[in-house]
């Protein structure tokens, strides 16, 4: 045995599994971490059961909490004592605690609470515990008692439950109304004001102020407040039609509070769901997820603008990208001659992909829009000034300072899908007659067109998760407005937008209330990191066609 | 088919020179192009510089007017307004006279309400942006005004004027205790106002004026405080109040620094005495550092030096020379700046040099004047000086002066700053305070990050390297198919997620499971061990049912279960070996702190977004080994083993090394990771259970906040500029090691 051991570990096998180990534990850790956000994004909307605990602490006093387990942990007993949670009398050892999410926030102060299990007398789950989705102070947790109407009760005990809902559904409806004429038709007034505001300046900047071009600029002015006027008296009325009916409800501890229904977006009871509704309320949330403006300083709701902007940049930054690192390619490869100069240049642009991306955001701050875009808000934007307008991160120079970052990886594929094409093809088409750029355009770029697809991915999947440069040049936490909507000129390339990789950085570590905020930032990392996976194993895909195919030439 | 054209036809036709045509002009355009990408990309770096060069740029000064003051009395006292486009000039006879700076033209006069027969037997200004001035009078009385411009616009047209008011009020206030003439006077302004008097008679009076509150602003008034004591003090220079009006610095002509506390006038006390020159040198001058911390001594053996308040080894207050510049010959007026730390001095030669307190060097040094200087006024943003010279003309001069604080040594090197025991570095770029000093090191930013850099490379290089050798040599091709793509999946994911993770989630896991990390450590390569002994001690049936090159895959349900054991086992063993609680059993017994966000953390999180990069070019660099060198190896009866460890990796090692370059560059430069798994506190300490602050996450908290074209922005360009030259030559390296190494694999 000792002599086989002795072998053994001679004949260097022990490494080799030591080398082997290496590879499994990368690929756990690849696969743990993408396991890890997969469930912690996708359980965030399913409905979680709420438990009812009686508890006794430590000074022996008792009471109710009512909440979503959110953690468990096992954790040693000395660490509980010595908060006071425990007794001082309690076993040595370990016991497990759970966090839960009480809600409740305007009432309890604080939404989450650690309990450890020796202090739980009993657990219950309640079939008619109610979960409010509030517009503001997070869920609510609570037994619906009745519903009123203008203070009067309409419906107590077991028919408030049903009364509710129509009721709710109503308050929704106005709520999609009040949020068309605020977002919608006012913010386009508004936006016409600042337009007309802006015209007038030029107009005196110009000299040209004559009395009637101020005139005709008033009339369109009293036109818009006119209309103003009117909005403004709709959406009052439709505020006093929201806050018709409230409800009654009793939270843990027996206290009874009236809740309007114009601040619920949601009332469910999770506890007497059965499956099919619990998959209809998971699908409702995740599209509210996807398709649904933030709330609550980004904590809840949903994250469309974030999609969008990430989009919109990242489009932006595939059309500039695109043609300047193909002509790059091109030039490097068909055009200029072979020699030191293009091999130092090479190098050069394959350290670029190297330097760190927050160097590109400074310089795209300093460059793009303190330099261009301070002169270009000199040249002409002289009406909006001192309040700049490309002048200021925005997302077109974010668009640009991401396109600079991304054209190594551009230059690269397509240089080497450029290097991969036979030079008998090349021959071919010249010696038919072509000339050197129709060979170019008919037959090396055609051929070479999947491989700057692939780099044009690869540089869409860099681009998407990309964050600390955009800090600098054009990204914020809230965006009041797209950088695409109905108001003339419909692209507003000087407007700051919100981002997925920013707004996980913020939600998760600028936030007030980080706690009840991650599962949504699990939820935004596991939609970013679905998206450039996707992106990059699409590109492994088109990289190895290609290169069957070319090995099939050259044969 | 169209009838074919004869090639010499062909060529002369329309058609074939538009061909011609549309080649030239794609040349043309495809070089510009790539031209214009290449110069895109040069533009970086020489833009960077060029918003760096300026911090390096040596300060300037010119002359715009000279014009003689036509006065019969002795001049006391220069100031300027915010423009510098007005000046003040205060005489021995109370009278006060603003010029326009620009030509010396008179503006406005103002007699100050001395008393009849009364003469000024001594002067003092307050911190310069108070305004606050105050004569010492020969009947031992004082007379406190301020200097104040109102800046109104009419027809786009700034228009400064000046006028005096009299906070205290017009008439002249008590100062000295017996009546006898002020030959010296201290004033200070902020709130209250102190007065400090130095009498013939030999008493220091203090006079402190506490505003009273009252309903109506205009009704405020003052109630008066009074101390006064003899004192063994003589031929007294300076009496200095640091603007809290807490301490008072006396100085006396034969080099004495007197240190009182005038906090509570009834318990003012001296708290120490000191000699501020070398013996029988005597003091010639003396003023406060803009915040008023720091007391500049200029001696007569050519020397300035400068003191403060520090803390001694015992807890002890005491007085300590921080530094001092030598050779300031002929020194004749010296005037601080307003806000920053810098002071200007006039000399007997009408010479008027620039200095910076905290960088320690003379900037500039330009002669102005025919003879010596002896009145000095800088501007209040130190952009321009107005100099009185021994034959009574003035002399208005330009500064520009945007970056004194800035020099290769207060970057890279220990400074001592006010308030402060002793030289340390720091990086402190801004604060609530108005009087805050910006402390630009960039050494505990530069430690950080290579901290950061370190222990992500202590994770990722085992993992990284051992996991390319098996990959390479050992692996199956098809396990190896699936691995690939795997890794490069883990290069492509965001580092927002990473340090989202690191930070929200694997931080409190490595705080709540502090032993089972380190446990991890011990039984991850044991179990390994263990499970690869037993597998070789299986029948060979068993062993078969599992082709070579898939250990790895065997390993993963082996490893998995090893670390469940060790986290399920870590609470056990806080309780048993560390009373329950690791941090703080870290802290208290052995004394180290803990922060939740450490490098543990960083390195972890790190480790994995830099294993990619060395993975696959190590990977490669083994992988591409030409075959026919290991065959030989094997077939000369070496193992497996034997052939990677001699002749492989030997072989790769370049390959290997360039990976680990990439890797550290990339580490140096990653932000959002470090941004989000640490404290960001610029810490100068190496434990694994602290945070760091590295350059880059530096620059993603503090660019968005700093002012555009100041030093703090250049300063963040200039970190900009370090991460690039430091990563662009570590790439650089690391490539040319592979081109080479290609080179030479090709010859094999």
């Amino acid at each position: 045995m000792t002599a086989d051991f002795k072998d053994w570990w001679k004949s260097g096998t022990p490494w080799i599994w030591l080398n082997a180990a290496a590879v499994a534990a990368s690929l756990i850790m690849v696969t743990g971490l993408l396991l890890l956000i997969a469930v912690n994004g996708l359980g965030h909307f399913w409905p979680a059961t709420v438990w009812q605990f009686q508890y006794q602490a430590p000074g022996g006093e008792t009471g109710q909490l009512i909440g979503e387990i959110r953690e468990t942990e096992t954790i040693s007993v000395e660490r509980l004592r010595d908060s006071g949670t425990l007794p001082p009398d309690h076993p040595e050892g370990v016991v497990e605690r759970y966090l839960l999410k009480i809600g409740n926030r305007d009432i309890t102060g604080l939404d989450f609470r650690w309990i450890p299990a020796p202090q739980i007398l009993e657990r219950t789950v309640p079939d008619d515990l109610v979960v409010l989705e509030r517009s503001e102070w997070g869920n609510f947790y609570g037994f619906l008692e009745s519903v009123k109407e203008n203070g009067e009760t309409v419906a107590g005990q077991q028919e408030a439950w049903l009364e509710l809902q129509p009721r709710l559904q109503r308050v929704t409806e106005i709520r999609k109304q009040v949020r068309h004429l605020e977002k919608g038709r006012i913010g386009s007034i508004n936006y016409q004001l600042e337009r007309l505001r802006l015209r007038q300046r030029e107009l005196e900047l110009e000299g040209k102020d004559t009395p009637q071009a101020l005139a005709e600029i008033q009339q369109q002015r009293d036109a818009l407040q006119e209309d103003f006027a009117a909005l403004q008296k709709e959406l009052n009325d439709l505020y006093l039609e929201m806050q018709r009916d409230s409800a009654s409800l009793r939270v843990m501890g027996g206290q009874v509070v009236d809740i309007p229904l114009a601040n619920m977006i949601r009332a469910y009871r999770p506890n007497a769901m059965h499956l099919p509704a619990r998959m209809g309320f998971y699908a409702s949330k995740l599209w509210e997820f996807v398709s649904e403006d933030p709330r609550e300083a980004n904590t809840e709701g949903g994250i469309f603008p974030a999609i969008f902007g990430t989009v919109m940049m990242v489009f932006l930054m595939s059309v500039l990208v695109t043609p300047f690192g193909v002509v790059a390619a091109v030039y490097l490869r068909e055009y200029a001659r072979q020699g030191l100069v293009t091999r130092l240049i090479r190098i050069a642009v394959n350290n670029l992909a190297g330097v760190p991306s927050i160097v590109y955001g400074v310089f795209g701050l300093g460059f793009f829009v303190y330099f261009l875009g301070g002169n270009i808000d000199q040249l002409f934007f002289p009406e909006a000034l001192p309040a700049p307008t490309f002048g200021t991160p925005g997302i077109m120079w974010a668009s640009l300072t991401l396109a600079l970052l991304t054209v190594p990886v551009v230059i690269v594929a397509t240089e080497e899908g450029l290097s991969r094409i036979p030079s008998s093809i090349r021959e071919g088409s010249l010696a038919l007659g072509a000339t050197k750029a129709e060979t170019l355009w008919r037959t090396v770029l055609p051929m070479a067109s999947p491989a700057m697809m692939t780099g044009l991915i690869l540089a869409v999947a860099r681009a998407a998760g990309e964050v600390a440069p955009l800090m600098l040049v054009g990204v914020v936490k809230l965006a009041p407005s797209l950088p695409l909507d109905g108001d003339p000129p419909f692209i507003h390339l000087d407007r700051k937008f919100m981002h997925l990789g920013f707004h996980i950085y913020d939600v998760g570590f600028q936030s007030p209330n980080v706690e009840a905020a991650r599962p949504l930032v699990y939820a935004t990392a596991l939609l970013l990191v679905v998206v450039i996976v996707i992106l990059n194993l699409a590109a492994i895909a088109i990289r190895n066609r290609l290169r069957e195919r070319y090995r099939e030439l050259e044969q | 088919m169209p009838d074919p054209v004869p090639a010499e036809a062909y060529k002369a036709s329309a058609h074939f020179r538009l061909r011609l045509l549309k080649d030239r002009f794609v040349q043309w355009g495809v070089a510009a192009g790539g031209v214009g990408v290449i110069i895109a990309i040069l533009l970086i770096f020489i833009y960077l510089i060029y918003v760096v060069a300026p911090l390096g740029k040596a300060p300037e000064m010119h002359g715009v007017a000279a014009y003689p003051v036509d006065s019969e009395n002795r001049v006391l006292y220069l100031a300027m307004e915010e423009q510098a486009e007005i000046g003040m000039l205060i005489d021995a006879r109370g009278l006060v006279r603003f010029l326009a700076t620009a030509d010396g033209t008179a503006l406005e006069q103002v007699q100050l309400p001395v008393p009849e027969g009364v003469r000024v037997a001594s002067f003092s200004a307050a911190r310069p942006n108070s305004g606050v001035v105050a004569l010492g009078l020969s009947n031992g009385q004082a007379l406190v005004f301020r200097h104040r411009y109102r800046a109104s616009f009419g027809d786009d047209v700034r228009v400064i004027t000046p006028h005096i008011e009299y906070p205290l009020g017009p008439a002249p206030i008590d100062v000295s205790a017996d009546g006898s003439a002020l030959v010296s006077i201290g004033v200070q302004a902020e709130e209250s106002f102190t007065l400090v008097g130095w009498s013939e008679g030999g008493v220091l009076s203090v006079v402190r004026a506490l505003r009273e509150d009252s309903l109506f602003e205009d009704e405020a008034g003052f109630e008066f405080e009074r101390s006064s004591g003899y004192s063994d003090l003589e031929d007294i220079l300076a009496l200095l109040i640091d603007p809290p009006q807490r301490n008072l610095y006396v100085i006396s002509a034969n080099g004495r620094l007197a240190w009182f506390d005038i906090a509570d006038l009834d318990e003012s006390r001296l708290l120490e005495q000191l000699s501020v020159s070398a013996p029988g040198v005597k003091v010639r001058d003396a003023a406060l550092l803009s915040s008023g911390v720091s007391v500049m001594v200029a001696t007569d053996d050519d020397v300035i030096s400068q003191w403060f308040v520090v803390r001694g080894a015992e807890g002890a207050r005491h007085l300590q020379k921080i530094r001092s510049f030598d050779n300031v010959t002929g020194l004749s007026a010296l005037t601080p700046e307003f806000s920053r730390k810098g002071f200007l001095v006039g000399d007997s030669d009408g010479a008027v040099s620039v200095f910076h307190a905290t960088a320690h060097k003379q900037l500039i040094r330009e002669p102005v004047a025919a003879s010596a200087i002896e009145k000095l006024a800088i501007a209040p943003r130190a952009n321009a000086f107005w100099a009185l010279d021994a034959d009574q003309r003035l002399h208005f001069w330009r500064i520009e002066n945007e970056h004194p604080e800035v020099s290769w040594g207060s970057l890279w090197s220990k400074i001592w700053y006010e308030g402060y025991d002793e030289p340390e570095y720091i990086w402190q770029s801004s604060s609530a305070s108005n009087d805050f000093e910006p402390k630009f090191s960039l050494v505990p930013l530069t430690f950080g990050t290579f901290k950061a850099a370190f222990y992500a490379m202590l994770f990722a290089i085992p993992l990284a390297i051992l996991g390319a050798i098996f990959t390479a040599y050992f692996m199956a091709p098809r396990m190896r198919r699936l691995v690939k793509p795997g890794i490069e999946i883990m290069e492509a994911l965001p580092t927002v997620i990473l340090g989202f993770l690191a930070g929200l989630w694997l931080a409190p896991v490595v705080e709540t499971h502090l032993p089972g990390i380190f446990a991890l450590l011990l039984v991850l390569p044991l179990a390994t061990l263990l499970a690869a002994w037993l597998w070789s001690r299986l029948p060979q049936a068993i062993r078969g049912m599992v082709p070579d090159g898939w250990e790895a895959a065997l390993l993963i349900p082996v490893l998995i279960a090893t670390g469940a054991l060790a986290f399920s086992l870590s609470p056990a063993l806080e309780t048993w070996l560390f009373g329950g609680d690791m941090p703080r059993w870290l802290e208290n017994r052995m004394g180290i702190g803990f922060d939740q966000r450490n490098s543990i953390v960083v390195g972890i999180a790190m480790g994995f977004a830099v294993i990619p990069t060395i993975f696959s070019i190590a990977e490669d660099a083994i992988f591409s080994v030409p075959k026919h060198l290991s065959n030989g190896s094997l077939a000369l009866g070496a193992t497996t083993w034997q052939t990677l460890m001699r002749v492989v990796l030997l072989t790769a090692s370049p390959g290997i090394f360039s990976g680990i370059m990439m890797g550290v560059g990339r580490a140096v430069g990653e932000t959002m990771i470090v941004l989000m798994a640490t404290g960001n506190t610029p810490l100068m300490d190496m434990s694994i259970f602290q945070g760091m602050r590295t350059l880059s996450a530096n620059i993603a908290v503090e660019m968005p906040e700093s002012e555009v074209g100041s030093t703090h922005y250049r300063i963040l360009f200039l970190a900009a500029l370090v991460l690039f030259l430091f990563t662009f030559v570590f790439n650089t390296g690391a490539e040319l090691i592979r081109q080479s190494l290609r080179r030479k694999y090709s010859s094999l």
